[in-house]
């Protein structure tokens, strides 16, 4: 597996392009939005894919009433175009019509984050965790890696119901040499440590081991956790693997206290009632034209790796040697 | 239901008259009901459910050999109510409990009701989702077609005119618009809000196939439709009839606000009392 792999989309589009072979009842629209891989499927698969044009609303509308004449409905678009610009078409004829009419439809949403990097706040993503975890019927995956996705497909390509993957429009260093890790619980420990336990998504995992590896350099050992199911995972599971820490650190490139990652460590936390404080990293809600590159980006807004150390290096301090 | 059946002009302008009077008898029961854009639609819907226009099975309304019947204008199709249940989809002692806690069957229609297949009441989105549905008829090479009922009103929302730019550029001619141009929305007419009074000029610029027809004669409304429905030139079809916005009701009759006004009890037992 090489280090910087395959962007998602395109791991993930190869299985489609796979299954499609074998499920006649696969149908893949787009607006508009390609990628090497999906050429593939345009070539091979002509009568089962459909670019309706840059027009999310009818890509949507579309795909609701395919996927309740039985069709497996891949959709994909720019994520914060496939979230926000045709909203109430997902939760009329999706997340409200699924209570009715069972529908397996995949939301294919590329670009979350800053991933887009110079291509400003249109195109760049801060909501879509917040506002698509509003919509019931709805499962928000968001893998870390090329593998997650690829595995994130096989898992839920067969499963009737409404779901929403989540990409990073960059290729990412691969983190999981072993797919089973991305399990049916949703979550997966990569580091345990002491006091301080950062729980990230996306991209942010991969910052959370660049916290980790600084902190163990200097022998101190934190928690890292990849939340990669975002609505379905098995939450008294992540209470336990919370439960032994001081403070438990949510990292989210997205707004922060908008009801997105944060939100949900909180919902656990209170749930279960652990004892322990709840630090948020995330984006100040606030959209910014700044151009740079993606570090610069993310120290700008406070969510890179020196402004995690920066907070939570004194929660370490503090305990030691008590 | 054998589609092919032939009923007699007079048993739908009977049918006709019945459901307008049905539509009244709800909405007395339930003034939360829209009573004027129901009024505007009773014909369309006898021809299609009477007229022999749709295959259905009202046992089994998602038997896959139907038409789908996609009721975009959802508040504006209370006359649907009786006539479903005229049909076998459910009992008839539900029409009593229309808004009452407990009934399935409320101020707005929900896909709970047999018959509906989708949700509406929030505007614009029939039209998108039927054309999915179309595709998806084709793709398997069924016969079966898709109706769509929208309203003049809806389609001022924008979603419907990317579909009806997908519909005629993938070919659906299994797809049925059938415009209740009734000229009036919630606040004035039509056209004084955003002018459309050439619906049948804009859907053909868009490559539709499409006719103009009076929507209150019954007889030429399913005439039309079965022509139609037996005729696929690769274009999406469209009829665009011509209504009256709260029908039959003195004081709602092309009345801009007839949306929202309820006439009076003794108004509406009046008109009953005359219907024959």
């Amino acid at each position: 597996m090489s280090l910087h792999g395959l962007a998602m989309r395109d791991a993930y589009l190869e299985s489609v392009w796979r299954e499609m072979s074998n499920n006649r009842l696969i149908f893949f629209l787009s607006a508009d939005f390609g990628s090497p891989v999906l050429d593939k499927i345009r070539r091979d698969f002509p009568d089962r894919f459909l670019n309706v044009g840059i027009a999310e609303q009818n890509l949507i509308n579309v795909a609701a009433g395919l996927a309740i004449e039985g069709h497996t409905v891949f959709a994909y678009a720019i994520a914060p175009f496939i979230t926000m610009r045709c909203y109430e078409q997902l939760r009329v004829n999706m997340s409200l019509l699924s209570e009715v009419r069972p529908m397996n439809v995949n939301l294919i949403g590329v670009g979350v984050g800053y991933s887009y990097v110079v291509s400003g706040p249109t195109h760049q993503c801060y909501e879509d965790v917040s506002i698509m975890r509003a919509l019931p019927n709805f499962q928000i995956l968001s893998p870390a890696d090329h593998i997650a996705a690829s595995a994130l497909f096989d898992q839920h390509v067969n499963s009737v119901g409404l779901k929403y993957f989540r990409f990073d429009a960059q290729p990412l260093p691969a983190v999981y040499a072993d797919p089973s890790l991305v399990s049916a619980d949703g979550f997966c420990v990569h580091r345990r440590g002491e006091k301080v336990c950062l729980i990230a998504s996306g991209f942010m995992l991969h910052t959370s081991l660049e916290v980790s590896n600084e902190l163990e350099s200097n022998s101190q050992k934190i928690g890292v956790i990849d939340i990669f199911n975002l609505t379905n995972f098995a939450s008294e599971s992540l209470a336990k693997a919370l439960e032994s820490y001081d403070v438990v650190v949510s990292c989210e490139e997205g707004f922060r206290d908008r009801g997105g990652l944060d939100a949900l460590i909180s919902s656990v936390v209170s749930e279960y009632g652990l004892s322990l404080k709840i630090l948020k990293i995330g984006v100040n809600p606030g959209y910014s034209f700044d151009i740079g590159s993606r570090f610069e980006l993310h120290q700008k807004a406070g969510i890179g790796k020196s402004s995690i150390l920066e907070e939570i290096t004194p929660l370490l301090e503090k305990g030691r040697g008590s | 239901m054998d589609g092919s059946k032939q009923v007699s002009d007079n048993f739908l302008k009977n049918k006709s008259l019945w459901a307008w009077k049905e539509t009244l008898l709800i909405h007395r029961r339930a003034p939360e009901t829209r009573l004027a854009s129901s009024l505007s639609s009773v014909e369309i819907f006898v021809a299609l459910y009477y007229g022999g226009v749709l295959q259905f099975d009202a046992l089994n309304p998602l038997w896959d050999g139907r038409d789908r019947c996609i009721i975009s204008k959802g508040h504006g199709s209370i006359c649907m109510y009786p006539i479903l249940s005229d049909l076998g989809f459910f009992p008839s002692e539900e029409l009593k409990r229309v808004c009452k806690s407990g009934s399935f069957l409320g101020g707005i229609p929900d896909p709970v009701i047999p018959g509906y297949e989708t949700v509406n009441g929030s505007l614009g989105h029939g039209l998108g989702v039927s054309s999915g549905i179309a595709l998806a008829l084709k793709q398997r090479k069924s016969s079966s077609q898709v109706f769509v009922v929208v309203g003049d009103g809806e389609l001022h929302e924008g979603s419907n005119w990317e579909a009806i730019m997908f519909a005629s550029h993938n070919k659906l001619d299994n797809l049925n618009l059938v415009v209740d141009d009734n000229g009036i929305s919630m606040l004035d007419y039509t056209d004084q809000i955003l002018s459309h009074s050439n619906i049948k000029e804009r859907l053909e610029s868009f490559g539709w196939d499409c006719i103009e027809v009076d929507g209150h004669d019954v007889v030429q409304v399913k005439d039309v439709l079965l022509k139609r429905k037996r005729s696929n030139n690769g274009k999406p079809k469209a009829i665009i009839a011509k209504t009256i916005k709260g029908r039959g009701v003195p004081g709602l009759e092309n009345n801009s606000l007839s949306h929202i006004i309820n006439p009076s009890q003794d108004l509406l037992d009046d008109l009953l009392e005359g219907a024959t």
